[in-house]
């Protein structure tokens, strides 16, 4: 082991402890599907079957288990997981879609499993809005129309919510295509179109689930760049349910890792490629380019005795890549530098074990 | 057999777990202990038939009556006394009969009948004819407009206007009133999962039983008339737009509904603003379907007194009048291609209008408004000048198909009476006969035991045990021996139907040119209501059961064929690939995988197929086949057969529960 590691609980806990109040805020949340769903989290011997022992044992499928997280403000978090390991009905959980068994989920200070349905309706129609994987278009309207429905759900004017959805059209680079049937357009652009209407609300939380997954690999990308555009043009925060590593880490601020229900890690991109919790998230990340996702932090060592302490300083939270050019053209050793103190340096060695071989595969 | 069944189980599980042999071997084990089951039933029914023939057959001559027949006359008569004074005749079933007769009336005499005021209809031909029209532009396009000019005009050609309006002043009353009932219920079937678990028994039971049946116990209620048929034809109009808007509402997308609800809509905006919009195409065909059903049955209503077409195909059969029945019975189908093609082209118009880009959209609300104001003028000339009112002319072309009808049928009975006596005799005395004698000169509890005993070994215990019901109530009805020949009828010309079936189902399926060729053509048939088959056949064959079993035939065929084809071009390709990759003939491809692997659609395929044959051949009553579609058929036209009539309904329905079980058993277990 590199002594990297023994910098992360640190590193982990930071994010937390240093954001404000926390826009949403899940505690213990469970979902289970079955005949009397409601015993099971209660029971702390039912808790603790597998998914297999627990279906055997009492005809139930826990979907999502125990499940705990925070999403500060602006920030873009990921759940990550396979088909089945219950990413979609936890996304479903949080705006009620689908009514989670146990927990609290902690909406700007409200639980929203509290709300009864008029108040959920409001906050769904002010608060939150969702984008699907299989878009959910109405093909009888056009793309206008579509973008304004939940405008006009709201009861909000005709010649007003034209306006908006015209703005929040050309904001998704549409424009010229807003009298167009869904069916006309590629799938990338209906998702567009999907994008539009969760954005023409002006909501506080968009949540996303899967939604690039049924595009072509240029068009996901794309759409994926316009997604991270489109955060730093209005500052949304923002829920992304994903199955593909590269498209969290290429988002995700945080991800959360999701196995049969369960969290398995939450952490930053680096975190969880330089110390994985476990041999899953291990396999996981094994194919990641590490030199694009690890931070001079996660490489760095404690300068020794004998180390020169004169070559240049970068920040911690440098990726790999971009320092590679800069440590290996200094002479010296480069210095770790935060606020003023030294947490380390990296030298040529530890580059090119990054980039070049497996360091840390061990 | 068993070999082969082993092997293409072994094709078709592929990617199987490895212990697959194992239940592929006990499958094959249980189908040739099924096969030989079968076989031990039928030899021994062969042997206790041979020592006991002719006893215990409970013949019944066609005057005699049994108890239950006398008491099904007694409560006919009781409720005849009674009828205007019993509460709940006078302020329920009389009350309905008044709303109905009202709007029948209504709808008549403005196309079809004079009124107190006017010798003739408030709206004659010409605006008939414009208001027809104008709504098959506007709901679909024009050239489905021009066929309905068309095929309205020929009705005034043939002479038989007046009688086309009535058939079509009933259907359009029956579809209103049941499109009334079935599109609220349809959507209640859709959003309610409970609501559809209770109500799809009752939708497979009505749609499961003939036209027929329907109609004896609704003139116990509500006699005979306009107002009975109208009634009928809604029980049987609803189920098919019931199912198919549930079915619409059901498969709209998941996520479009989930998404308006993630917009915070309520459970109103999700429907009227998600769900009806985008169910509307199939709500559409819903009502397509529901016409054709309509149509089918006010024409057979004509059975107990509806006006119109039907009445004078009945009245022709009757009197064998080819060319009269022939020229009412094309009508008939005029009439079902004219309705077809409109509610289809109404379905597709809006996907087209989209497609068709916004530059004819523009035009078409200035044009819509101008053919308005044609359709008023006509409609008021039309009222106003006799000769736009009454359609011109004798219906000459009416006569002279008639006369043409007949000459071909002369020449035909004279020229080919060799072929036709040839095919008729064979299939008579070679198949019919023997079997017929089987099923009514055994024993009734021989024939019972041997029912009972194969529903257990096709269907397994449960359809066993409804079997045995059936069969108990079968001798019940009294009319046991005619059951036992409208049974023979069935099975005979179920067998006929499979084998068309099977022959161009396989040739569909394996190609696409004769898919495309034959599938419009059996569309076609498809809408026709049963009626119009017995005319021609009547020509070819005279009265006899022999013309009942083709016109089943004809009439079963293209159902089957369609579910055959299907299952046939869903075998994947791979595994023919793969038989064909293996060496396997073109023969041996369709006995060995694609017949097998479309086990499931065969025995579908028989279930549609008797339930059609059965609603085919007791119409065949009709024309000869006698039995029990000739007991019903009596018992309308006269009084002391009435409760005999009403138990060979119920018969009929008996035997088409007992057949639908069995076979949906059977179809069960192939697809398992």
């Amino acid at each position: 082991m590199t002594p990297t590691t023994t910098e992360v609980p640190q590193r982990r806990g930071a994010p937390q402890d240093s954001a404000p109040t926390p826009v949403v805020s899940v505690r213990n949340l469970w979902k289970v599907f079955g005949p009397k769903a409601d015993r099971i989290p209660e029971s702390e011997e039912l808790c603790g079957l597998t998914r297999r022992e627990l279906m055997d044992r009492t005809g139930c499928t826990a979907a999502v288990r125990d499940v705990n997280f925070d999403v500060s403000p602006g920030e873009v978090f990921v759940v990550m997981g396979l088909s089945g390991s219950g990413k979609s009905t936890l996304v479903r959980c949080l705006t009620r879609l689908i009514e989670p068994t146990a927990g609290e989920i902690v909406f700007e200070g409200e639980d929203i499993r509290d709300a009864d349905d008029r108040r959920l309706r409001e906050l769904r129609r002010r608060k939150f809005s969702m984008v699907f994987q299989h878009f959910g278009l109405l093909p009888h309207r056009r793309v206008v129309d579509n973008v304004a429905f939940g405008l006009e759900i709201r009861g909000m004017g005709k010649a007003e919510r034209t306006r908006r959805a015209q703005e929040v059209v050309e904001l998704v680079g549409l424009a010229g295509y807003e009298n167009s049937y869904p069916d006309q357009l590629s799938g990338g652009m209906q998702q567009r179109v999907g994008l539009a209407r969760a954005l023409a609300g002006d909501p506080d939380v968009l949540f996303f689930d899967e939604p690039f997954s049924a595009l072509d690999p240029l068009i996901r990308r794309d759409m994926q760049n316009e997604v991270i555009r489109l955060h730093h043009e209005v500052g949304k925060t923002m829920v992304f349910i994903t199955h593909d590593l590269s498209e969290a880490l290429k988002l995700g601020d945080r991800i959360l890792i999701m196995r049969d229900g369960k969290t398995v890690q939450c952490g930053t991109g680096d975190e969880l490629v330089g110390a994985p919790a476990d041999d899953y998230v291990r396999e996981f990340v094994k194919d990641v380019p590490r030199a694009d996702v690890l931070t001079l932090r996660w490489i760095m060592r404690p300068a020794a005795d004998g180390d020169a302490l004169d070559g240049p300083e970068l920040g911690p939270d440098v990726v790999v890549r971009e320092a590679t050019r800069a440590v290996l053209a200094a002479e010296k050793p480069v210095k770790v530098v935060e606020n003023g103190k030294l947490l380390g340096i990296v030298g040529d060695e530890e580059i090119l074990a990054v980039v070049a071989g497996r360091e840390g595969d061990a | 057999m068993a070999a082969v069944m082993e092997k293409t189980d072994g094709l078709g599980k592929v990617d199987g777990p490895a212990n697959a042999p194992d239940p592929a071997s006990a499958a094959a084990g249980r189908r040739v202990g099924r096969g030989m089951a079968v076989a031990a039933i039928l030899l021994l029914w062969l042997v206790l038939f041979a020592v006991l023939r002719g006893k215990q057959t409970l013949t019944l001559a066609a005057a005699d009556l049994t108890d239950l027949h006398r008491w099904f006359n007694d409560v006919n008569d009781s409720i005849g006394a009674n009828r205007n004074s019993n509460p709940l005749f006078l302020y329920f079933f009389n009350e309905i009969r008044l709303v109905i007769d009202t709007l029948v009336t209504f709808v008549q005499e403005l196309i079809s009948q004079a009124s107190a005021d006017r010798p003739l209809p408030q709206i004659g031909w010409l605006g008939v004819v414009g208001i027809a029209g104008y709504v098959s532009w506007a709901v679909g396009n024009w050239r489905v407009a021009l066929l309905t000019v068309a095929g309205f005009t020929f009705f005034g050609l043939q002479g038989l206007w007046q009688e086309s309006m009535d058939t079509l002043a009933l259907t359009l009353s029956a579809v209103l009133v049941a499109l009334l009932f079935a599109i609220p219920l349809g959507v209640w079937a859709g959003l309610s999962d409970r609501v559809n678990r209770i109500m799809t028994p009752f939708l497979d039971f009505m749609q499961t039983m003939p036209t027929f049946v329907y109609l004896a116990p609704l003139t116990l209620f509500f006699l005979i008339g306009g107002a009975s048929a109208t009634i009928a034809t809604v029980i049987y109009a609803a189920p098919p737009a019931i199912r198919i808007t549930a079915h619409a509402i059901r498969s709209v997308p998941e996520t479009t509904v989930e998404a308006a609800d993630s917009l915070g809509a309520t459970r109103r905006q999700s429907l009227l603003k998600v769900l009806l919009p985008m169910s509307k195409r199939t709500v559409v065909m819903g009502v397509n379907q529901s016409i054709m059903a309509a149509l089918a049955m006010v024409t057979i209503a004509a059975l107990i007194g509806a006006p119109g077409l039907g009445r004078t195909v009945v009245q022709a059969l009757q009197s064998l009048d080819v060319g009269t029945a022939f020229n009412a019975g094309l009508s008939i189908v005029v009439m079902a291609i004219v309705l077809d093609r409109v509610t289809t082209a109404a379905s597709t118009r809006a996907e087209a209008a989209r497609s068709s880009k916004n530059r004819f959209l523009a035009w078409r609300r200035p044009l819509l408004g101008a053919g308005a104001v044609v359709t008023a003028v006509l409609v008021y000339m039309s009222h106003t000048y006799v000769w736009a009112a009454e359609f011109p002319g004798e219906g000459g072309a009416g006569s002279s198909i008639a006369s043409a009808a007949d000459t071909t049928a002369t020449w035909v009975q004279d020229e080919l009476s060799g072929l036709t006596n040839a095919v008729r005799d064979t299939l008579t005395n070679g198949l019919l006969n023997p079997f017929q004698s089987l099923l009514t000169d055994s024993p009734w509890w021989l024939v019972g035991a041997v029912l009972i005993a194969l529903g257990v070994v096709f269907g397994g215990w449960r359809a066993g045990l409804t079997t045995a019901v059936c069969v108990g109530l079968l001798v019940g009805t009294g009319v046991w021996s005619d059951g036992m020949t409208t049974m023979a009828l069935t099975l005979v010309a179920t067998v006929l139907v499979m084998l068309v079936g099977v022959f161009f189902g396989v040739w569909m399926g394996r190609s696409a040119l004769v898919d495309r060729l034959l599938r419009p053509t059996l569309d076609a048939a498809q809408v026709m209501p049963p009626f119009v088959y017995l005319v021609p056949f009547l020509a070819l064959f005279g009265p006899t059961r022999f013309t009942a079993i083709v016109a089943a035939v004809v009439y079963a065929a293209p159902v089957a064929v369609k579910i055959i084809a299907d299952g046939v071009r869903n075998v994947p390709a791979t595994t023919v690939e793969a038989a064909t990759a293996a060496g396997c003939s073109s023969w041996q491809i369709i006995t060995k995988v694609q017949l097998p692997m479309a086990r499931g659609a065969l025995t579908l395929a028989t279930n549609q197929g008797l339930i059609y044959v059965l609603s085919m051949v007791v119409v065949g009553g009709l024309v000869g086949a006698g039995a029990l579609g000739y007991d019903v058929v009596a018992g309308f036209s006269q009084g002391q057969l009435y409760g005999k009539g009403l138990a060979a309904g119920l018969a009929i329905v008996l035997l088409g529960v007992m057949f639908d079980r069995i076979t949906q058993a059977a179809a069960r277990r192939a697809g398992a």
